[in-house]
């Protein structure tokens, strides 16, 4: 096949769930022997766009040509079959079977009826050669470092002699070290004729690895350009369907001291998590956080609020030393985090709207010194009255409330705990535009309170309306601050892309 | 604001409805069921024995039910059951009442505490962390009973499990006692409330403050404890400690009993008032075979499938289809 023929070739293909369009008419090509990145901010479709290239679910329309004939796989199996092959961000292999068991799974060699494990071991010895790695292929997988195991899971999938392999974001529990050397064996096997296409969120490693990059937005695609021709401004720009402003605004990279602030944080780092960071929170002020996605943002909370501790770094809270153990000891300082998923991390979803209102305010009062049922009442319909929280009643399983509502009542949450500083991690996801004015106008009204405000958004024109100052992360680093005035949209793209 | 809707029907109805028709059977076809006497002082009757020996389930199954509401499970209080009578036994002839009380139940909230310790410091899963104890425990009691029957002949101590106070049987009055204490308490203080939100969602309570582990701690402490009561009455009951037979599969009739009443084993909302409905059923149940000579080896049986009735009365899927249909109808 001449090398500028494409390996894979789709052509408009289309994928609705429901009444949900999450693709429409993505044209996609990837060339054999070049790493092709696909880039895109939460519900851009790039898993929708894997899993349909995969038959993990079936497209609605479109053509996909691989190697020049179609292909519509039926399922994975079918996928891996025909040569493409998907490593998932959680490995998806089985950690306590032996890495040579993993590399052959399901496609065992066979010998009178029984697995050949001579041949086995031999397989993915040759699959590991591969990559450049010689290591003990009966040791347990579990047993290996992250990284490694993700080069078993691409050794696993060159075993079924795939000549196109998608990598979905494979190293987003890497760390620096490991990610070169990933990168090294990516390069082997784009050298060998391979065609890859890389996911990630880490705008430095497209350009470090990738020769093209397809960007989508909204379940469409927005461009594809050689990385050379398509500059970190414009990348950024496609990405949050934004234009970026002309170079010259001011981005301080050291913020000033405050005279005395109500949280500062210096040099915070955390392996898988987060590099550096440096954060300062004033009283009575909102700061904003602004990245893209696996910027660290989250992460950085989380050391914040106690979840995970910091193997680095200090964060002082009104003067003090303040190291928290667990999200106990920060509410006992008076720290309060709406969690990004709502879901999982938030709600108590067989209780009532008026328990998940109370929960904070009660378990800070401990089991014994409980409210009674009047207070409760009371605290519950104050809240649902100035949220506007839209419920039947009080009474009502928080569960059977929209998301908006949902999130408004765990923010009731934490008011009625009355916190020094409230950290909101994408409080308006999926909430509609009602429900987003509200809460800005409610960290207005905390703000004025004297209560500081951590406030991450994916929104970038939410964090210019509702922050004095925005902190940008890139690639789990703080990497500058944005004071009012002059803190616009076009600033904080600009920020971002600046920063090499 | 208005009171809502039902969404579904009362958690209750179907314990309760299950018991009814076992009563209708039995007040058809089981001569002298409903033959209560009022003889020296006590009542005397089929009903009379069923209260009375369920209230050993009873008060394990108000223990196991707050266990079970943070998502855990009790396997345990079967063995905890032989220990606490073996050291009640063990001090029978030879110490003061009180004593001989204080370190059976000591012995139940010790045994508790370290299940909790073992659940919340090492964050093993509930049922091996319970497990260990559900075996070791016997061999425990057969240590303090150097692997003998003891038997004691100590009044006071024989009076808990043999005696009638107000025409009832004293177990009768200590499970009512154990039951109406610990509702007060889970539904007068935020426990209850904080149990339920453990059981539902523990990462949301944790992020929102919620002393998890300490609730923890103390629903296992107090599962132990109850089954140190239940211990303390067996023994009083039989007049001996047998460390091999001593609360025999009395773990499974207390989850038995919790899950009749509605406490979901995944855990979240949790009815004390089920769960003694429960115990009340299962034991009427065992009577009523009892009664009609189905001889003990096939009883459980019987007793499994109006457990699976009951269970299935309650799945999420055949409750919402049934308030439907009652919604529809009403």
């Amino acid at each position: 096949m001449p090398a500028d023929s494409p390996l894979l070739s789709v052509r408009s293909l289309s994928k609705r769930f429901g009444a949900v369009v999450a693709l429409d008419s993505i044209d996609l090509d990837v060339s054999p022997g070049s790493i092709h990145a696909l880039m895109g901010e939460n519900g851009a479709g790039k898993s929708t766009l894997i899993r349909c290239l995969m038959g993990a679910v079936r497209r609605d329309g479109g053509t996909v040509l691989f190697e020049g004939t179609a292909c519509d796989p039926a399922s994975p199996r079918h996928a891996e079959a025909a040569g493409l092959s998907t490593v998932f961000q959680e490995v998806g292999l089985i950690p306590h079977m032996s890495v040579a068991e993993n590399i052959t799974l399901g496609r065992e060699s066979r010998r009178w009826g029984l697995i050949d494990r001579r041949e086995a071991r031999a397989r993915a010895r040759r699959a590991l050669a591969r990559l450049g790695l010689t290591i003990d292929v009966d040791q347990e997988l579990g047993g290996c470092s992250i990284a490694l195991q993700q080069l078993v899971a691409i050794a696993r999938a060159l075993d079924v002699s795939a000549r196109l392999l998608i990598l979905d974001e494979p190293t987003s529990s890497l760390d620096r070290r490991e990610t070169a050397e990933l990168f090294a064996v990516l390069r082997r096997l784009r050298d060998e004729g391979v065609g890859i296409i890389f996911v990630t969120h880490f705008l430095e490693q497209v350009y470090q690895l990738c020769d093209r990059i397809t960007v989508l937005r909204d379940g469409a695609h927005v461009v594809t350009r050689d990385t050379r021709d398509l500059p970190r401004p414009q990348l950024i720009a496609a990405m949050l369907g934004r234009t970026p402003a002309a170079p010259g605004a001011s981005v301080t990279s050291a913020a000033p001291a405050d005279a005395a602030p109500l949280l500062r944080a210096t040099g915070l780092r955390r392996r898988e998590s987060i590099e550096h960071a440096d954060l300062t929170i004033p009283r009575g002020a909102a700061v904003g956080l602004a990245g893209l996605l696996g910027s660290g943002r989250s992460e950085l909370a989380r050391m914040l609020f106690g979840i995970d501790r910091p193997q680095g770094g200090r964060i002082e809270l009104n003067g003090e030393t303040f190291s928290p153990r667990s999200p106990r000891d920060a509410i006992a300082r008076g720290i309060a985090l709406t969690p990004e998923n709502r879901k999982s991390d938030g709600i108590v979803p067989n209780l009532s709207v008026r328990e998940n209102i109370v929960l904070a305010l009660q378990a800070r009062r401990g089991v014994l010194r409980s409210l009674s049922r009047r207070e409760q009442d009371a605290i519950a319909d104050e809240f649902i009255a100035r949220l506007g929280i839209k419920t039947p009643h009080r009474e009502a399983p928080i569960s059977t409330l929209s998301g908006g509502n949902q999130q408004k009542a765990l923010l009731a949450r934490w008011l009625a705990a009355n916190p020094a500083l409230l950290i909101l991690d994408e409080p308006t996801r999926g909430i509609d535009i009602g429900a987003k004015q509200e809460i800005e106008s409610l960290i207005r009204g905390l703000i004025n309170g004297g209560a500081g405000v951590l406030f991450i958004s994916s929104e970038l024109s939410e964090l210019v309306r509702a922050c004095s100052r925005i902190v940008v992360l890139k690639d789990r680093r703080t990497i500058g601050e944005l004071r009012a005035p002059g803190l616009s949209e076009e600033h904080i793209l600009e920020a971002i892309a600046a920063h090499a | 604001m208005p009171e809502p809707r039902r969404a579904s029907l009362p958690p209750l109805l179907w314990p309760l409805a299950a018991l009814a028709l076992l009563l209708c059977f039995n007040f058809l076809f089981t001569p002298g069921f409903f033959s209560v006497e009022f003889r020296d002082g006590r009542l005397v009757g089929t009903l009379i024995d069923i209260l009375n020996h369920s209230s050993k389930v009873a008060i394990v199954a108000v223990g196991m039910t707050l266990v079970i509401a943070t998502g855990g499970v009790d396997l345990s209080v079967g063995a905890v059951v032989a220990i606490c009578g073996a050291v009640a036994a063990t001090l029978a002839q030879r110490a003061p009442m009180p004593v001989i009380v204080l370190a059976a139940l000591g012995a139940g909230l010790a045994a508790g505490l370290c299940n909790g310790l073992l659940v919340t410091r090492l964050r093993l899963q509930p049922i091996v962390a319970t497990l260990v104890l559900m075996v070791a425990g016997r061999g425990v009691a057969q240590l303090i009973t150097d692997g003998l029957i003891i038997t004691f002949e100590r009044p006071a101590l024989v009076a808990v499990a043999n005696r009638s106070l107000l025409a009832l049987p004293i177990p009768v009055w200590i499970a009512v006692g154990i039951a109406a204490l610990a509702a007060a308490f889970t539904r007068r203080t935020a426990a209850g409330m904080l149990i339920e939100a453990v059981g539902d969602n523990d990462r949301a309570c944790r992020y929102s403050g919620v002393n998890e582990s300490r609730l923890r701690l103390g629903v296992y402490a107090f599962c132990g404890l109850c089954a140190g009561v239940a211990g303390l009455i067996e023994c009083s009951y039989i007049k001996a400690a047998d460390a091999n037979n001593a609360g025999l599969f009395l773990e499974l009739d207390a989850i038995l009993a919790a899950i009749i009443g509605g406490t979901a084993l995944a855990g979240g909302r949790f009815s004390i008032a089920g769960s003694l409905t429960g115990a009340l059923l299962i034991q009427a149940l065992t009577k009523t075979m009892y009664m009609h000579d189905v001889s003990a080896d096939v009883a459980p049986l019987p007793k499994g499938l109006a457990v699976l009735a009951v269970c299935i009365l309650q799945a999420p899927r055949v409750k919402t289809s049934l308030a439907r249909w009652a919604g529809g109808r009403a």
